[in-house]
């Protein structure tokens, strides 16, 4: 199928708007999750005022944090999509462009500066911002664009390290638990805590953000992965950092892994958190025009 | 537990009342101020024609709409979004605040360190804690943006919004050394070795 540059424009002005104002279905039953358990009366109030500002921006139609993030679109291309006469250039250009129509129509508050300048375009765009990831997918029919404010005061908070084959999964788990503690309230818990284990250095950050960004309630693909993900979200949570890092049961929704194969030399682990305004929107444009949903 | 209804300015004794776990609601005038107006003001030389003394000040960058200069909106600037960023960054800019300004609260979150608890209790502060990511809640507490300086470092101006029954905020840092993240993060801390055994992992 052939598809129209401003169709990719107008809807990835549209995701980053939504994203930023109606949480995902898995992050409210997250929530819901954790005020069940918690058994601290602050962090009781501290989830319950949380709950209320997702009912607050729907009913005000409002943004629900006023970080409008690093925005990222993680897009996925089917079988035989192309974009208007060209290729991936127009469809980078057009995400773009709707990305810097979101923030000036709105309009919203442009969050991205050149770095060493720090001089802001109020475009939410820059060098190599917005980030925007292109993958394939042979079975997938058309193209689906998935759209991520990313947060600064989780992101602020990321490590990658080094550790060596003879630390083991041990130097894993305890790489884990000290970033928790070092974040602190930082992160804005309850946080999705992203591991990412294996590959390169720069493959490993990017695992640990795939991780950060993963719906609740799903798994990571590799059964050992998937288990350690179990082990650590129970640890995490009797750290007692709690909502806000006021204390409580509440640290993080869950731990999430991502894994890639690695050098026998190496044992890189990173982390990357996603804060508890875990936003994501995401849209599929077919032949039957395009779809919303996170 | 203490509840306080503050209107600002407050004085030092207003602030020294304030322990650790009590709740405030602020009424009146609240200063928004980051990252980009602190560098300019404490490490480039700049000055604000505010008058900060005796007031709160609120780490954030709001998300704000371009409108016709109005009597609701005198700036040209109407809120659309005001939320509450991470404070840590901003730990080394609290005395200079207190001592040059005259700046009596500090409202954030994810709480501020040793220097800021140092400076609470000399000069007599403390520190608000709002929940972060919760700025559709925190906006309606705002009635207006009555004026605004050092507007080039947009949206990191410094921001004079109107509030009303803004809170309420839990006081997590006060004059007398007490800070609830220290608070938790001894406790946290204690608990990292039998967190690990969990994990089948032997604490170094």
């Amino acid at each position: 199928m052939r598809i129209d540059p401003k169709t990719i424009e107008n809807v990835s002005k549209e995701l980053y708007i939504r994203a930023l104002k109606i949480l995902p279905p898995d992050v409210k039953r997250g929530f819901d999750t954790l005020a069940a358990k918690e058994t601290s009366s602050t962090a009781q109030n501290v989830l319950g005022t949380m709950i209320k500002n997702i009912s607050i921006a729907e009913a005000t139609d409002n943004l629900l944090c006023q970080d409008t993030g690093i925005p990222i679109y993680n897009v996925t291309i089917g079988r035989g999509v192309q974009f208007g006469d060209g290729d991936g250039t127009a469809l980078k250009a057009a995400i773009r462009k709707g990305c810097e129509r979101a923030t000036r129509e709105h309009p919203l508050r442009s969050s991205i500066v050149h770095p060493l300048t720090r001089k802001n375009e109020h475009t939410s765009c820059g060098i190599g911002v917005p980030v925007i990831h292109i993958d394939h997918a042979d079975a997938a029919e058309g193209v689906r664009v998935e759209m991520i404010p990313k947060g600064s005061g989780s992101e602020n908070n990321s490590w990658l390290k080094m550790a060596l084959p003879a630390e083991g999964v041990d130097a894993i788990k305890t790489f884990v638990v000290d970033c928790v503690l070092d974040a602190g309230g930082k992160t804005c818990p309850p946080t999705i805590i992203g591991v990412g284990i294996g590959g390169t250095a720069d493959l490993c950050v990017h695992l640990a953000k795939i991780a950060a960004t993963r719906a609740l309630g799903t798994q990571c693909a590799d059964p050992e992965g998937a288990k350690l993900e179990t082990e650590l979200s129970e640890a995490v949570n009797m750290l007692g950092v709690g909502p806000q890092g006021l204390g409580g049961d509440s640290t993080a929704f869950a731990v999430h892994v991502e894994l890639a194969a690695t050098h026998i030399t190496m044992n890189p682990v990173a982390v990357n958190m996603q804060c508890h305004s875990a936003r994501r929107a995401s849209a599929t444009i077919t032949d039957a025009g395009v779809t919303y949903g996170f | 537990m203490t509840h306080h209804d503050l209107t600002t300015p407050i004085t030092e004794a207003q602030a020294r009342a304030l322990r650790v776990d009590d709740t405030v609601t602020l009424q009146r005038t609240l200063y928004g101020i980051r990252d980009a107006t602190q560098i300019a003001m404490f490490d480039r030389g700049r000055t604000t024609r505010f008058d900060l003394a005796g007031h709160a000040v609120i780490h954030t960058a709001p998300n704000v709409k371009k409108v016709a200069p109005s009597p609701q909106h005198p700036t040209g600037y109407a809120p659309v979004c005001i939320g509450t960023t991470t404070s840590a960054r901003m730990e080394r800019f609290t005395r200079p605040l207190m001592q040059h300004y005259g700046v009596r609260l500090v409202i954030g979150k994810g709480g501020l360190g040793a220097a800021s608890l140092a400076a609470f209790g000399e000069l007599g502060g403390a520190y608000l804690a709002i929940i972060g990511g919760t700025a559709a809640l925190e906006t309606t507490w705002i009635e207006a943006i009555e004026d605004v300086d050092l507007d080039d470092l947009n949206p990191e101006s410094l921001w004079r919004f109107r509030i009303r029954d803004f809170g309420p905020l839990r006081v997590a840092m006060d004059s007398h050394g007490g800070s609830l993240y220290d608070a938790v993060d001894v406790k946290a801390r204690d608990k990292r070795a039998a967190v690990l055994a969990t994990l089948g992992v032997k604490s170094r």
